[in-house]
């Protein structure tokens, strides 16, 4: 536990928990209305944002949160227009984040693409305590967002003609969703990284859904699975030289090989007692 | 689970739709359409598939913008209209599977969102909930995964969600579309308990079925005019089966012109 006394150890770790629980927390609506690659837009744009704060000398953080809402917003609005050209829009969009980023850290005094490194895979050893407040407060958001109105994210996710007609401001909800993935991308920028965060919006939804069958319950195991693998991939890259980024990413896929394959027999076992309660004579001899 | 009607409209229509026009892309679906549905009425929508049945109910619960007509429902022009809580609506019911599991009851628990704004669902939401539940014969299966129900029951659950609403008008787009004939049974038991609490009912349908006696009047779209508006005619099923482009004689009192077609 030696790794606990250091202070940059501890603002890690803290960071890699509220990663844990945002990014599966927004990944499981994003999942549910199949928009999982939106995080990986919202990366790629966000990239910008860093780009302009080392331009500016400002913080990347907050000024990836900036590109980033401005981004989520212009594809929701891509997103909800529903129109066929909308992909090659959000192509521009992302790729043109990312050259964007590429090319202004090149204009920045004593900039290169090196300074973007951490930033793309996750670093633990470069959340400064400045970062970590940024972070705390953006969790914050994610969290209030995603369970206090899950009800309306849900609903709004699951069946949106319906969810307009029961009245809820869908444009209105369907907005701050997207706002909270891109504020979700930078909490999850230092540790995991902007070109993984999306894998942590999906993996974990993937494998916890593998053994659920209710939304609830398939957003909290999200949530501890993300909890479980970034802590243990932030204290695993202690000890080896690695980005952190890709320790939990890697760890999230073990985690979904290990649930895909307990999911088998225990989806065989429920449906198995589904035709039981269903029929009224059920045959033996036959295999399924 | 009737709430109280407000006695200022109760002689107002519950919907009225007149002279609305819509399209789809270049494409005119709705040419032109009056629907008056009046309160305690059961009204079914019937026509071939492509006359506009499935958007003129779109239409009414204002999925469809109108490029020109007037709606309003319960008395109030459309675009004041915010009483959702009034309206059950069940949507054509797609097939794909959504990409994360929802129980049944976390389906027909977002029907009370209609009834409690922030989302927080007390004990009457609850029992409203398990009422609905228990009227479409799904109480069984609360805790089961949508994802894993037939299409008959999955149908089941999207009804349920519309009547844990309490609604006094329920909008039903093709529910019995790909439910076999014990589902439908189960429908239209639910229905006929509704029907006789009072409450005004327009569904879509491509064929009377089991529902049959509880229809007063059919509406007959065809090209996107109303070709019928009366009682529903005999045997309407058969015609109005897809392709079979037939109006049933005693009927088209207010229609358009017919139209001349091989089948007219």
């Amino acid at each position: 536990m030696e790794l606990l006394h250091f202070a940059f150890m501890q603002r890690a770790l803290l960071a890699a928990a509220l990663v844990g629980i945002t990014a599966p927390a927004i990944g499981t609506y994003l999942v549910q209305r199949r928009q999982a690659v939106m995080g990986d837009g919202i990366g790629h744009v966000a990239m910008t944002g860093v780009a302009l704060g080392f331009l500016l000398n400002t913080s990347p953080v907050w000024m990836a949160t900036l590109v980033a809402v401005v981004g989520a917003v212009g594809m929701e609005l891509i997103r909800s227009r529903g129109k066929t050209s909308g992909d090659i829009a959000l192509a521009m969009l992302f790729y043109g984040g990312l050259a964007g980023g590429v090319m202004i850290i090149n204009l920045s005094p004593g900039g290169s693409t090196a300074n973007l490194s951490s930033y793309l895979f996750g670093s633990i050893t470069t959340v400064s305590a400045e970062d970590i407040t940024a972070v705390v407060i953006l969790a914050a958001f994610v969290i209030a967002v995603t369970l206090g109105l899950r009800r309306q994210l849900f609903a709004i996710s699951q069946d949106e003609e319906f969810a307009r007609v029961t009245g809820l401001p869908v444009r209105a909800l369907n907005l701050l969703m997207a706002v909270t993935a891109a504020v979700t991308v930078t909490v999850a920028m230092r540790i995991v990284g902007l070109l993984l965060v999306s894998a942590m919006m999906v993996i974990p939804v993937a494998a916890a859904q593998r053994v659920t069958r209710g939304f609830a319950a398939t957003l909290s195991l999200a949530m501890g699975i993300g909890v479980v693998v970034s802590l243990s991939g932030t204290a695993v890259t202690y000890y080896i030289d690695a980005p952190s980024g890709a320790t939990i990413v890697l760890l999230a896929i073990a985690v979904f090989v290990a649930t895909t394959a307990l999911s088998t027999p225990l989806a065989r076992r429920r449906a198995k007692a589904a035709r039981a309660a269903e029929e009224v004579c059920t045959r033996d001899d036959v295999k399924v | 689970m009737q709430s109280t009607p407000r006695p200022a409209d109760e002689d107002q229509p519950v919907i009225s739709l007149r002279g609305a026009t819509a399209s789809l892309g270049s494409r005119p679906v709705l040419r032109g359409v009056d629907l008056t549905v009046r309160r305690g009425e059961v009204v079914a929508l019937l026509g071939a598939n492509g006359s506009g049945k499935s958007t003129a109910v779109r239409a009414v619960v204002g999925q469809v913008p109108l490029t020109d007509g007037a709606l309003s429902l319960f008395g109030t022009d459309f675009r004041r209209f915010r009483q959702w809580s009034r309206i059950g609506y069940v949507p054509q019911r797609t097939t794909a599977a959504s990409g994360v599991p929802a129980t049944v009851r976390e389906v027909v628990s977002s029907g009370r969102l209609a009834r409690s704004r922030f989302g927080i669902l007390r004990g009457a939401d609850r029992a409203a909930v398990e009422r609905a539940l228990a009227l479409v014969d799904m109480d069984g299966y609360a805790d089961a995964s949508v994802n894993a129900l037939s299409g008959g029951q999955h149908q089941r659950v999207l009804i349920a969600r519309a009547l844990a609403v309490e609604p006094e008008l329920l909008i039903m787009d093709e529910p019995m579309a790909g439910v076999d004939l014990a589902n439908q049974e189960v429908l239209a038991n639910a229905l006929r308990e509704q029907v006789a609490a009072g409450t005004t009912v327009l569904l879509v349908l491509h064929e009377l079925g089991p529902l049959e006696p509880l229809i007063g009047r059919a509406v007959v779209l065809r090209d996107g005019c109303v070709v019928h508006d009366g009682p529903p005619p005999e045997a309407v099923g058969q015609h109005a089966l897809p392709g079979h482009d037939h109006v049933h004689p005693h009927a088209a009192h207010d229609a358009e012109p017919l139209r001349t077609g091989l089948l007219s």
